[in-house]
């Protein structure tokens, strides 16, 4: 299982291939259209991530001592933004979850999204990671 | 650039392109490309005009209004209450006392709800909007409604997009105690026959508030030939700054309404015993105003009315027909509704994909467009759906803008619908 500081290494490489806003916004958008189903189960009120124009559903599941996430939106470009967070979240510990915030994603040119007045929702989607992530900390120690 | 006044019935020639050269902002690039803004209706851009007159209104003319007994607070007034004026013209009011100034048209809706409606509403009694209202046009009416177990009932609209007047007949009655419709959809463009429906309302003895949000700047408005017993508008809308809003209302009714907010600039007479309230509209005007931005609204629309109504509205139909014929033949992509007179507003959803996607694509185009539900869920609902993309047009629009658009459009639906 690779760490967080070689996913984010990934992307960083991954993004450094395109040079402008365009081309990287369609990568995010191919990935949004790569991204597997939510089981429709797990789509529940309680799943339902807010502060995003389009519909968002994420839950955390452990498996072992890693969080497993399910996640989905009704819209391409945030299901994009969920592929990114998933390459660099799903399946870590929760405390490596909790150690490492999303820097990142400033370097690969999305900053423009990280605002919680922005609709695309992946501050709130942060938000939750952090959120199931600190919760299953608090149950283990 | 010149921000007199012209006399009635000088108007310029409308020049598209000297238009669309008045607003600064439009020069700009957007994520590398020459921007085309197609959000004015959820606010419009200002002219160089507005923009330096307010400016200079602060440089050279600017102190709290009324009550000064020295000359700046004077002229500062003088501006202030020739703004009053300037609106009372535009909307063909008998009485400058008819115009009251607030932020804008929510909180001007507001006004009537709590200090008209309020007071004459009882249990079992209803209030009037459309399927096709602005949340801004329903929530205010739901509160007051809620306290006196009160109802806001909606009037049907079409598939078209068209109000149901036959309905409408049906639903006014005895327990109706207003009727708040607006004049255009800020959604569908469609711009609704109010005077028919004043009509309507006014045989069964219910007055009438419009909202004109999404009228004042696209069509003629005439309060009187009208008879709208209310209207409201904000200056954001009509090229003016923002902050600035609008309520007409009629004398007699205003003369009968008690004042919403209590502060200074209200009263005639204050002791701890009891304030008597001073004259409309002033009554409703607590505190000190915007007092630059209600300037900055009457350079506006001496700038606005430099043109035709006529002309501009002409100019905008033309272009909004356009750009529903060219986005009508992308496939999978619907225009909502279709009514038979439409202004300001075509909104529109594509098959398979999110309208956040649209709005997201199109800004890579430089296009500036509208996602969501342009604040009228029970609208979108009427058509099945959770949102829509909206182009909306203004006065600076041009062919340009709508080709970029339905390129731009074709290009994502090719590769993503």
């Amino acid at each position: 299982m690779t760490s967080f500081a070689e996913r984010a290494q990934e992307l960083r490489d991954e993004f450094a291939l395109f040079d402008d806003w365009r081309d990287k916004l369609e990568n995010v958008m191919d990935l949004g259209k790569a991204l597997p189903p939510m089981e429709p189960a797990l789509k529940t009120d309680a799943s339902r991530v807010q502060g995003c124009q389009s519909q968002v559903w994420m839950v955390g599941t452990m498996e072992g001592d890693r969080l497993h996430f399910h996640a989905e939106s009704d819209a391409i470009l945030v299901k994009g933004l969920i592929a990114l967070l998933l390459r660099l979240y799903d399946r870590l510990t929760p405390a490596e979850i909790l150690a490492n915030p999303p820097e990142v994603l400033k370097e690969i040119g999305l900053e423009r999204y990280l605002t919680p007045s922005r609709s695309n929702g992946l501050y709130a989607m942060i938000g939750r990671i952090q959120a199931v992530a600190q919760a299953q900390a608090e149950r283990t120690a | 650039m010149a921000t007199e006044v012209r006399a009635a019935g000088d108007t310029l020639t409308f020049d598209p392109d000297a238009v669309r050269a008045a607003f600064p902002i439009l020069g700009q690039e957007m994520n590398g490309r020459p921007m085309v803004f197609l959000d004015s209706g959820a606010s419009t851009q200002k002219p160089e005009a507005v923009i330096t007159a307010e400016a200079e209104f602060y440089r050279h003319d600017y102190a709290n209004i009324h009550r000064g007994v020295y000359d700046l607070s004077q002229r500062a007034s003088d501006a202030f209450d020739g703004a009053r004026r300037k609106v009372q013209a535009f909307l063909g009011a008998a009485d400058w006392r008819e115009i009251v100034f607030t932020r804008n048209t929510t909180e001007a809706i507001n006004l009537v709800a709590w200090s008209f409606l309020e007071p004459r509403l009882q249990a079992g009694d209803e209030i009037l909007v459309t399927t096709m209202e602005h949340h801004s046009n329903i929530v205010p009416w739901q509160l007051v409604a809620m306290r006196h177990g009160a109802k806001v009932v909606a009037v049907p609209i079409t598939d078209a997009g068209e109000l149901d007047l036959a309905a409408l007949k049906e639903m006014i009655g005895p327990r109706t105690k207003m009727l708040a419709c607006t004049w255009v959809s800020n959604v569908l463009g469609t711009v609704n026959p109010v005077a028919e429906i004043i009509e309507i309302a006014h045989a069964a003895g219910v007055p009438v508030l419009l909202d004109a949000a999404q009228a004042v700047q696209h069509v003629a408005v005439d309060v009187q030939a009208v008879g709208a017993d209310f209207l409201a508008f904000s200056a954001h809308k009509i090229y003016g700054p923002s902050g600035v809003g609008v309520l007409y209302g009629k004398r007699e009714h205003l003369e009968a309404m008690p004042p919403w907010q209590g502060g200074g600039g209200i009263v005639d007479r204050v002791t701890f015993e009891g304030t008597t309230y001073g004259e409309i509209p002033f009554r409703f005007e607590a505190g000190t105003p915007d007092i630059a931005g209600v300037h900055g609204l009457g350079i506006a629309l001496d700038w606005f009315g430099q043109f035709d109504i006529r002309a501009v509205e002409a100019h905008e139909t033309r272009l909004m027909a356009e750009a529903q014929r060219a986005l009508q033949q992308i496939p999978g992509l619907h225009p909502l509704g279709d009514p038979r007179h439409r202004t300001g507003a075509l909104s529109f959803w594509v098959d398979g994909l999110h309208h956040q996607d649209v709005g997201a694509m199109l800004d890579l185009d430089g296009i500036a467009i509208r996602t969501g539900h342009h604040c009228a869920q029970p609208l979108h609902r009427r058509f099945g759906l959770e949102g829509s993309a909206r182009a909306s047009f203004g006065i600076y629009n041009n062919e340009a803008d709508v080709a970029a658009l339905a390129d731009s459009l074709r290009y994502i639906v090719r590769k993503y619908g």
